[in-house]
């Protein structure tokens, strides 16, 4: 039977999450089907219908989906869902709200955050911050599943044709409506998807020194900028920086994790990453325990000096 | 307005949990236990609007083994008016509590149902979602700031790229972030108050829900240590690791 991914899009371009949530239903059949979900979307549609390993794709185009509101997606998916072995949606902010209320509609378990497929109906999935790692077994007909985007390696070769057909877009609820969004725009790498990844802990201090001290040494790198919940509880960075059990999940090459002290609540964010490098003057930090290369020092001397050098 | 807000007993979040040796299971035998993060900012909100004038009753509810008393009385020392235990030794998964808390819901007929976005156990955050499909009720996830007007409420939520402002009208779901608020410290007066007020408690059977569980875990693990690497002496040092031994600059 056929899988169904869910697309991450903004109703123009289709969201790099969304290979790599294909990448993970490619373990579970050959015949993928993409539903992409919104309003004047059709360019995403045909960016969809080239991702590697999709065999169709479903677009479903409508003023109620505009916002991709989750009363709307969770009607639209549960309708279809029955018609697949599983369904897939990425572990971003937009996948974890439609995808549980789907299932529910349906009267199915979800099974959240995959970092691993086993087989058809059994997946790995952190716990406890990251503390464990849960082998589960779905029993339901239809798998719903989140995936974690960072454990998974997109195929963006672009080698799919696949056909594109309409779905009847859902009726307004009536029940929820699109205010406004503010999006922040950055002009640096997107951090899930970001190669380097400089991150700043309380120890900046002010939204100022955040700027001042990490920007540079992000830009040398070409890096996105990421931060601890203390950093962004303070106002020093943006919500949406931050990294850990509750925030983002990051696995970049390298991460820098700047006046961070390492409570389990971040590293759950972020040690999956390839090389990791901590900045702290405390020696005893718990950071270090993980850092492949730790410094020990005031971040405010050691990080523009580290700029320098690069 | 009534409030309903769902508390979960969960291991503290300063404990690191250990499997089992046989791999089955964690082993959260005599560790220290405490009510969710995201529930205490759950209640702390309900307490505000009650304050504010805008909420009449709070109720809190928790599913589970006979200790989440303990939870439901930090609750109630918080401000909330009476709590709901659904009593069960059964493992609860989120689909099963959903159907609970719809049950209580559908007995109480709350105006507002406000949850945790996630509970740092399971890290499923999913309950909040599946309880608003099963009621109907329209769905304000990972809440930063509510606004409660009339019949309606104005949601900001924190989304990847940024925040998204959503108006939903009651009754409602909400689920809460982090940084929807700063729950308070509990006074011991109050905690004396919070013996006095009212428990009931319930089990599945009486509220007709079928909590079997629909996944199996069929094995826990601890993921791989990180070996700590090594300190450097220098920035220079630094930079030539970087470059010549992990070869990522
Ligand atoms: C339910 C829940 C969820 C959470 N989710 C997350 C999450 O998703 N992400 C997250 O990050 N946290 C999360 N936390 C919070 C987490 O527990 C920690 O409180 C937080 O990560 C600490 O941030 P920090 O390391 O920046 O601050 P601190 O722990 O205060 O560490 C600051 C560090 O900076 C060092 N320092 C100070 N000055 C300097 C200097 N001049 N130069 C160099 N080093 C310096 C200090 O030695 C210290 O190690 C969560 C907590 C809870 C309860
Ligand atoms: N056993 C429970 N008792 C009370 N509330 C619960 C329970 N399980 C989950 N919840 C609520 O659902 C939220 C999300 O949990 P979860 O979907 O498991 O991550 C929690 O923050 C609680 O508000």
């Amino acid at each position: 039977m056929s899988v169904l991914v869910i697309a991450e899009h903004d109703n123009h371009q289709l969201k790099a999450a969304t290979l790599k949530t294909i990448a993970a239903a490619r373990k579970i059949s050959s015949d993928i089907h993409v539903l992409v979900a919104g309003h004047q979307c059709g360019a995403v549609a045909e960016a969809a219908a080239k991702a590697a390993g999709v065999t169709k794709v479903r677009v479903a185009d409508g003023e109620a989906l505009a916002h991709q509101l989750a009363e709307n997606m969770g009607t639209l998916i549960a309708g279809i869902a029955k018609e697949y072995e599983a369904v897939l949606a990425p572990a971003t902010t937009a996948g974890k709200n439609y995808l549980p209320r789907a299932a529910a509609l349906c009267d199915m378990a979800m099974v959240s955050d995959i970092v691993a497929v086993e087989s058809a109906d059994t997946f790995v999935r952190p716990i406890y911050a990251g503390n464990v790692l849960a082998t589960v077994k779905s029993s339901d007909a239809v798998k719903f599943v989140t995936v974690r985007t960072t454990a998974f390696d997109a195929d963006d070769s672009n080698s799919g044709s696949a056909a594109i057909e309409a779905v009847a877009a859902v009726a307004d609820s009536g029940k929820s409506r699109f205010i406004s969004a503010e999006m922040a725009k950055y002009d640096r790498p997107e951090l899930t998807a970001a190669r380097v990844v400089v991150s700043g802990g309380r120890a900046l201090a002010s939204a100022d020194n955040f700027k001042s001290v990490l920007t540079p040494l992000a830009d040398k790198l070409g890096a996105a900028l990421g931060a601890s919940r203390a950093a962004v509880d303070a106002g020093y960075a943006p919500n949406d920086y931050q990294v850990g059990q509750t925030g983002k999940v990051v696995a970049p090459d390298i991460y820098f994790a700047i006046g961070i002290s390492g409570a389990i609540q971040h590293l759950a964010g972020m040690s999956s990453s390839k090389v990791i490098v901590a900045i702290n003057k405390d020696e005893e930090a718990p950071i270090f325990q993980v850092a492949d290369y730790g410094i020990v020092g005031d971040l405010f001397t050691i990080v523009p000096e580290l700029e320098k050098a690069l | 307005m009534k409030v309903l807000v769902a508390v979960k007993r969960v291991v503290d979040y300063n404990v690191k949990v250990r499997v089992k040796t046989d791999g089955s299971d964690v082993d959260i035998a005599n560790v220290k236990m405490s009510m969710n993060p995201f529930d205490e900012i759950a209640v702390e909100e309900a307490v505000r609007l009650k304050e504010a004038g805008k909420a009449s009753e709070i109720v809190v509810v928790s599913l589970g083994v006979t200790q989440c008393q303990e939870t439901i009385r930090t609750a109630l020392a918080m401000g909330a008016d009476r709590g709901v235990l659904v009593e069960t030794d059964a493992t609860l998964q989120p689909l099963a509590v959903a159907k609970l808390l719809k049950a209580v819901i559908d007995k109480e007929q709350p105006q507002l149902v406000i949850l945790g976005k996630q509970a740092i156990d399971d890290d499923a955050n999913q309950t909040g979602q599946m309880l608003a499909a099963l009621t109907g009720f329209p769905q304000g996830t990972f809440a930063s700031k509510v606004d409660v007007a009339g019949n309606e409420l104005t949601v900001t939520r924190e989304i990847d790229g940024g925040l998204e402002t959503l108006q939903i009208s009651l009754p409602a779901v909400i689920t809460t972030d982090l940084r929807l608020n700063e729950p308070r410290f509990i006074k011991l007066p109050n905690i004396m108050a919070a013996k006095k007020k009212p428990i009931e408690t319930l089990t599945p059977a009486a509220l007709n829900v079928d909590v079997t569980p629909r996944l199996t875990v069929v094995k826990v693990a601890e993921p791989a240590a990180r070996a700590a690497g090594k300190k450097v002496a220098s920035v220079a040092e630094l930079v030539e690791k970087l470059r010549t031994e992990a070869k990522v600059l």
